[in-house]
């Protein structure tokens, strides 16, 4: 895990066990939650819309589940390339809300031989810095030979 | 947006893959990996979620859920293949794989709901597919 450059060119060696550095985005803001809105089509007003969220019973508005999916999926295709994914599964179990850091984590937990060659399956984490994991996923990475 | 919420299987519409919409997203997404930039860039994994923006109005299917109370449980992407690119002209369409109910916690009923998009390429062939499943909350006693 030392040679950024060199594992993203070739993860032919990926194994069960392997771990990149976790990485923190954030702390998000209500401004990120926006521009999400904007590129996703989702515009649900409980993410950026303070009266609301506090309406329907949050103490504030919180980040969209995707928008955490998609800072999940950001830290594993600079791992493993965003040509090679063929499945990636999340399932949304806590909010994350504005000033809150996401510390993402990852590693390989099964390599097999499949149609198209060796692939990866890797579970991901992404935690709030109270250490409440707020989202999970497992997903599936075709590795470059 | 109108939505059709008397069938479990909506029409198709066009879901042309920009170059921009990626750039877009790679943005919101906090990525700066270089695949996401030009003519040629890969759609991110949780890309195809942008589809629903290009469905006439009455083509998309109709949760029926009450907004206020509605969580999104989890979401999945399968791609059957390198995941799409831009330039990519795909046909989505949605349909409703599975609806069930549980108790929720502090009683009152949750209604769950999986709503597939299928995405194929010009040839019919499904490319990718997006599961997503929806939660509406008990209603608060």
């Amino acid at each position: 895990m030392t040679d950024e450059t060199a594992r993203m060119e070739n993860t032919s060696r990926v194994e069960v066990g392997d771990a990149p550095a976790p990485r923190e985005f954030g702390p998000v803001t209500t401004s990120m939650f926006v521009q999400y809105s904007g590129a996703s089509g989702d515009l649900n007003p409980v993410h950026y819309d303070h009266g609301f969220a506090t309406k329907a019973g949050y103490p504030s508005v919180f980040a969209q589940g995707m928008l955490l999916a998609a800072l999940l999926s950001t830290f594993a295709t600079d791992w493993l390339g965003p040509d090679q994914v063929r499945r990636f599964s999340v399932r949304f179990l806590d909010q994350l809300w504005p000033g809150d850091t996401l510390t993402c984590r990852g590693v390989v937990t099964h390599v097999a031989e499949g149609p198209e060659g060796r692939s990866a399956t890797i579970t991901l984490a992404g935690e709030r810095p109270d250490g409440t994991v707020a989202i999970s996923a497992t997903a599936e990475f075709l590795l470059r030979e | 947006m109108s939505e059709n919420s008397a069938s479990g299987q909506g029409e198709s519409w066009e879901v042309p893959i920009e170059r921009g919409k990626i750039r877009e997203f790679a943005a919101a997404m906090q990525s700066s990996h270089p695949a996401y930039q030009g003519a040629g860039a890969v759609v991110p994994p949780t890309f195809l979620v942008t589809g629903r923006q290009w469905a006439p109005d009455g083509v998309a299917l109709a949760h029926g859920f009450d907004r206020s109370r509605l969580l999104h449980g989890g979401q999945e992407f399968v791609f059957y293949g390198p995941p799409p690119h831009a330039g990519d002209l795909l046909y989505a369409s949605e349909r409703i794989a599975e609806r069930y109910e549980k108790q929720g916690k502090k009683g009152g009923t949750m209604r769950f709901l999986v709503i597939v998009t299928d995405f194929r390429d010009a040839d019919g062939d499904v490319v990718a597919e997006s599961r997503s499943t929806l939660i509406e909350r008990a209603a608060s006693a």
